[in-house]
């Protein structure tokens, strides 16, 4: 999870906001971009493109890696005029959210504009993800067992 | 066995599709189903279609269950069919189920453990009457929230192994084998089998596990712990050279845990069974549980008697893609095929008949030709 990465990893900030625009459907990540400026124009370097993921498992859950199934992916890469490259890889097979999570990567690595988008964008994303998931979390605390000790009332 | 070309069917074959699509559709008067519906509301089909499919999209899931009209191994077949369509870009780091996010996590061997008993959106306990009301729709009040903090909930299995009680995995970062490039063959290792188990048919696996328990290789086994929830899925793009988070996933997990009596070198202590199957599937990840278990039976040195122990058996069997390719290419022409058996068939009682007629107590003598030439193609009715 987010939360768990280490400060002095140069690379936190990054995969930080690639976890975030990954989990973020097209609509959102297109709702977060309205009220700004424009997309930069792109060069699309590679795809979007949609394939697969083979994900593992470990048997026993800690032992030798094992092949559990496949998964859609989507993976798309951008240059900026300014020569940031972006790069995306998303679950699932919509295109134009691998394509704007690619352009948003390379516009994030711009310091002109990051402090703007990590606001405008990243944060609400991952507030409303953060929110999601701590619905299910509410939930499932609430399926939580409270065993009361059953004492025979004996005297 | 002899092939002819046989011509024809064209036309009765477009007007079955399309007398299947028209069915699909059922009647036009009712809305037609969309596939978020399917997808929020048939969620556990669409999680059998895709484990047993082995690919996870929950959308392409409802799609399939919908073209196949809810016959799941239709749909898994569909989504088998689909994936061979698109390239392979990685595989992922192993996902860690430790760091699920858990909405249910149950544990029949400890009542208190750390995390707690979490039922999660279970239907243990619900009566299996039919609910009118479900009939009638209607809206579905929220369900209760707790904002309690979330405890760490660890293993079950790493809580045992802390006492010395539990088998240990050997930590391995070996490459594992994969059925979807290399074909099964024997002797198959763990990496393998779990891979087949995984998308193996619940159904065969049920049955299989169910064995297991009433004695067909027994392995006393408790249910250790099952978890449900979403994992994190994370690859390392050699472009960017650091690993990325690309999504997350529902998995269900088990550890079956049964009795292992020690050997020379391992003293008396607890193994394990494992399942880990793609969506919300208890019953499957606890039938594939069972049956990993039941063939580990060599590798612990425990007698093979049972069919689930039996590694060919099992691994086999278990496809329900191939088993229902195989099943139903019987459906198929065999015209000439079954030409030459009827004809063998009115030799050999031609034969007894002459040999009732005759008085001597002549047998069958021995008439190994069996014609199957393509003249005699397409001469049955």
């Amino acid at each position: 999870m987010t939360q768990t990465m280490p400060n002095d990893d140069p690379t936190a900030a990054r995969r930080r906001w690639m976890a975030v625009l990954a989990r973020a459907d097209r609509a959102m990540i297109e709702a977060r971009l309205q009220d700004g400026p424009p997309l930069p124009a792109h060069v699309r370097l590679r795809g979007p493109e949609s394939g697969l993921v083979m994900v593992r498992g470990r048997a026993g859950g800690t032992g030798a890696p094992f092949n559990l199934g496949e998964m859609s992916v989507t993976r798309c890469s951008v240059r900026l005029p300014g020569g940031q490259v972006g790069h995306a890889y998303v679950a699932g097979r919509d295109q134009r959210q691998a394509e704007l999570a690619a352009v948003l990567d390379a516009w994030l690595q711009d310091p002109d504009h990051a402090p703007r988008l990590q606001q405008a964008v990243i944060a609400p994303l991952e507030a409303a993800q953060r929110a999601r998931r701590a619905e299910r979390t509410g939930k499932a605390a609430a399926t939580r067992v409270q065993f009361f000790a059953m004492q025979a009332m004996r005297s | 066995m002899a092939y002819v070309a046989v011509k024809g069917g064209e036309r009765a074959i477009d007007n079955a599709h399309a007398w299947l699509a028209e069915e699909r559709r059922g009647d036009p008067a009712l809305p037609d189903l969309t596939l978020p519906q399917l997808r929020e509301q048939l969620g556990r089909a669409v999680d059998r279609a895709m484990a047993e499919g082995s690919l996870y999209d929950p959308d392409l899931g409802a799609l399939a269950v919908k073209q196949a009209q809810g016959d799941l191994i239709e749909a898994a077949f569909l989504l088998r069919a689909y994936r061979t369509t698109l390239p392979r870009f990685a595989h992922s780091r192993p996902i860690d189920t430790a760091a699920m996010q858990v909405e249910r996590r149950i544990s029949a061997v400890f009542k208190d453990l750390p995390g707690g008993q979490v039922l999660g959106p279970t239907y243990d306990y619900t009566h299996r009457l039919l609910d009118f009301a479900l009939a009638a729709g209607g809206p579905v009040p929220p369900a209760p929230r707790t904002d309690t903090p979330v405890e760490a909930m660890p293993r079950v299995s790493d809580i045992l192994r802390a006492e010395g009680m539990m088998e240990t995995d050997a930590p391995s970062e070996a490459e594992p084998g994969d059925l979807t490039r290399e074909p099964l063959s024997f002797p198959a290792e763990r990496d393998v089998r779990l891979q087949a188990l995984a998308r193996g048919d619940e159904g065969f696996l049920l049955g299989l596990g169910y064995s297991t328990q009433r004695g067909y290789g027994g392995s006393h086994p408790f249910a250790g712990e099952i978890r449900m929830g979403e994992v994190t899925v994370e690859i390392e793009p050699p472009e960017l050279g650091f690993a990325i988070e690309i999504g997350d996933l529902v998995v269900t997990e088990c550890q079956m845990v049964n009795q292992f009596k020690g050997s020379k070198t391992v003293p008396p202590q607890f193994t394990r069974g494992y399942g880990l199957v793609f969506g919300f599937s208890e019953r499957k990840a606890m039938a594939m549980a069972l049956v990993d278990r039941a063939m580990r039976a060599e590798e612990l040195g425990e007698d093979v008697t049972a069919p689930a122990q039996n590694v060919e058996f099992v691994l086999y069997h278990s496809d329900n893609i191939e088993a229902t390719g195989f099943v139903e290419h019987l459906k198929l022409p065999h015209y000439v095929d079954f030409q030459s058996e009827l004809q063998n068939l009115r030799r050999l009682r031609a034969e007894v008949e002459r040999a009732r007629d005759r008085p001597a107590p002549a047998l069958v003598d021995g008439d190994t030709d069996t014609p199957t030439t393509a003249s005699q193609a397409g001469s049955l009715p």
